[in-house]
């Protein structure tokens, strides 16, 4: 054994193996490529073997539910744009849902249906995005990724007409959204939807068997179903592992109830299980999308009775909750009567899928423990707040 | 040198520039900016080295992931006081000549998110910042106009002489202080010799000398 050790961390007891070798402790991140924002693993490593992993967070702690208690309720709308930055719709979506079960707010059939449309949009590429990222962290530098992009553009593109924005869209309200849709833009909306699944094919085409990628995500990263279900986690993760558990078919919000889609299940629960996972959902989200585009009525798209000014909810309590693309994404709120809310709790599906993670990377390279948290699909605005 | 001389041995096959052009053309055509994301507006600076906005226009597609190797580092997003010391890090490790873009709201003064406990307001309170690209977060048009203003400036520096850039100056230092976490906040707060509050001017009006 040799005395000089650089690192004093090395230099642990705890680092020495009874053989005389020495465990490795890496610090990945915060600033890393991999990581997806600004997150860190400490990594106890023997040889390339993960022996211990432990994920650090609190370095976007932005303080959203504090500024939220402060805010009046609408006031924190903007802000929960910036909780998964990549889907601000469907954040916008979930509070909507607590405040209007908190205040006891109808939903107008319109604004529901223009609330699926956007929210299947966002899951779109939100997926797309993800399946992009996850290719980059495997080594398939940009072109997975380019495509990827080149179909969200044209989405951000239907949200930019829509909204004035393209990523903070800020366009739910309480009992509906902001604006109607623009004149065209359901034409418009149907031109992308309808071209989606000729960039779904040519993904697959080019991935789906490919032999990289099978070597390289099967059997990787794989958590049993009943440790996956203790852990609380949702959304496609579960999902992969083969537990049926959707919100849209569970809790029937909003009206979901109305459309024929199906929910993919995996069978082996590993990372290649959570790529096709996407795929197969964003397949999906363009059935929801045709029907809910072929069946959207005519009528307000927000309910006019609602106050906008001196919105005071009665006091209590409420919990709404939605499909995220991520998981479940859930907002808890209590109200005293006053203009903004006294408790606001954010239930962010990316920080509860993270909590699996030493579980998943136990025992696999370092370099599998950069696509498995690929495949976990976590946003760090989301898992610090 | 003359301009149309210039232009008229040009056009016979004699390429004439001067060394501070050379030098100046050279580097503002090739940034390498630092594969650095923070928060949203990295998303949006993903988006603009894909295919649509396409950053590679302007000689800045090569994202390096280690700050040794880079020349450009666009703070985007949200610095909160747990990160500020790794940011200001990395600064220092990058070599010289180097140039900061701040992008998006939170980087230049906290953003939306200036009233809470944990956010800095403003990376300019550490590091030296050349553009300042507003927006929450800032289109990727916005971020392509901030980088070419950033190759404007470039281009007018001066390799001698008073107004020289601070890689050639030796007396300017290349490295700030790196801040640590103290037991109520960032110590020390701001670096004094980079950032000054702004100082409150009472404004009082002119009488009026028509009355």
């Amino acid at each position: 054994m040799s005395t000089l050790t650089l690192d004093p961390i090395a230099a642990k007891a705890s680092l020495l193996k009874k053989d005389g070798g020495q465990l490795l402790e890496v610090s990945m991140g915060p600033q890393h490529p991999s990581t997806h924002g600004v997150f860190r693993m400490d990594v106890v490593l023997d040889g390339e073997n993960v022996v211990k992993l432990k994920p650090i967070f609190g370095y976007l702690h932005r303080n959203h539910e504090k500024i939220a208690e402060d805010e009046t309720y609408l006031g924190s709308m903007p802000y929960t744009d910036r909780l998964d930055y990549f889907c601000s719709i469907t954040n916008n979506w979930a509070y909507a849902l607590a405040v209007e079960s908190l205040a006891g707010i109808e939903v107008p059939e319109r604004a529901q249906y223009i609330r699926v449309i956007t929210a299947e949009l966002t899951r779109l590429q939100n997926h797309a995005s993800l399946v992009g990222f996850l290719m980059q962290d495997m080594g398939a530098s940009g072109t997975p990724l380019m495509y990827a992009f080149r179909e969200r553009e044209k989405i951000l593109d239907l949200f930019e007409s829509l909204t004035g924005a393209r990523m903070m869209c800020n366009y739910m309200r309480f009992g509906g959204c902001r604006v109607d849709l623009p004149t065209g833009w359901l034409d418009q909306a149907k031109k992308v939807v309808a071209a989606f699944p000729k960039f779904l094919d040519e993904f697959e085409n080019l991935l789906v068997s490919n032999e990289i990628l099978m070597a390289r995500t099967q059997g990787v990263g794989i958590i049993p179903a009943e440790l996956i279900v203790n852990a609380g986690i949702t959304g496609p993760l579960l999902r992969a592992s083969g537990v049926n558990y959707d919100l849209r078919k569970v809790d029937k919000y909003g009206i979901y109830d109305r459309f024929t889609f199906r929910v993919p299940l995996g069978d082996h629960g590993d990372v290649y299980d959570r790529y096709m996972i996407r795929i197969l959902e964003m397949r999906e989200s363009v059935k929801i999308l045709e029907q809910a585009m072929r069946d959207i009525p005519e009528g307000p798209f927000t309910d006019p009775k609602t106050k906008v000014r001196n919105f005071r909810p009665k006091p209590g309590e409420a919990y709404g909750r939605i499909e995220a693309p991520k998981g479940e994404l859930g907002f808890y709120l209590i109200s005293d009567g006053s203009p903004n809310p006294y408790r606001y709790r954010v239930r962010p599906p990316s920080l509860i899928n993270l909590t699996v993670l030493e579980e998943m990377c136990l025992n696999r390279n370092i370099a599998d423990v950069v696509i498995i948290l690929g495949s976990v699909d976590i946003v760090m605005g989301e898992v610090d707040r | 040198m003359d301009e149309a001389l210039k232009v008229e041995l040009g056009r016979q096959g004699v390429f004439a520039t001067s060394l501070q052009e050379l030098y100046n053309w050279g580097r503002r055509s090739s940034l390498w900016p630092l594969n650095f994301g923070l928060a949203c507006c990295a998303i949006e600076m993903i988006a603009t080295t894909m295919a649509r906005y396409d950053l590679a226009r302007f000689g800045a597609e090569v994202f390096r992931p280690s700050p040794r190797q880079a020349d450009l580092m666009i703070v985007a997003g949200t610095i909160t006081k747990k990160m500020a010391p790794q940011v200001v890090r990395l600064y220092n490790q990058m070599p010289e000549p180097k140039y900061v873009i701040s992008m998006g709201a939170c980087a230049i003064s906290g953003g939306p998110f200036k009233q809470g406990y944990n956010v800095l307001k403003g990376i300019d309170r550490y590091i030296p910042v050349d553009i300042y690209i507003p927006g929450c977060p800032p289109r990727p048009e916005a971020l392509i106009e901030g980088f070419m203003a950033l190759q404007r400036k470039i281009d007018a520096q001066q390799l001698t002489g008073e107004n020289r850039p601070r890689h050639l100056n030796a007396a300017e230092p290349s490295e700030f202080i790196v801040p640590k976490f103290g037991a109520h906040d960032l110590e020390p707060t701001q670096n004094p010799a980079i950032w000054h509050a702004p100082q409150l001017v009472n404004i009082t009006l002119a009488p009026d000398e028509t009355k």
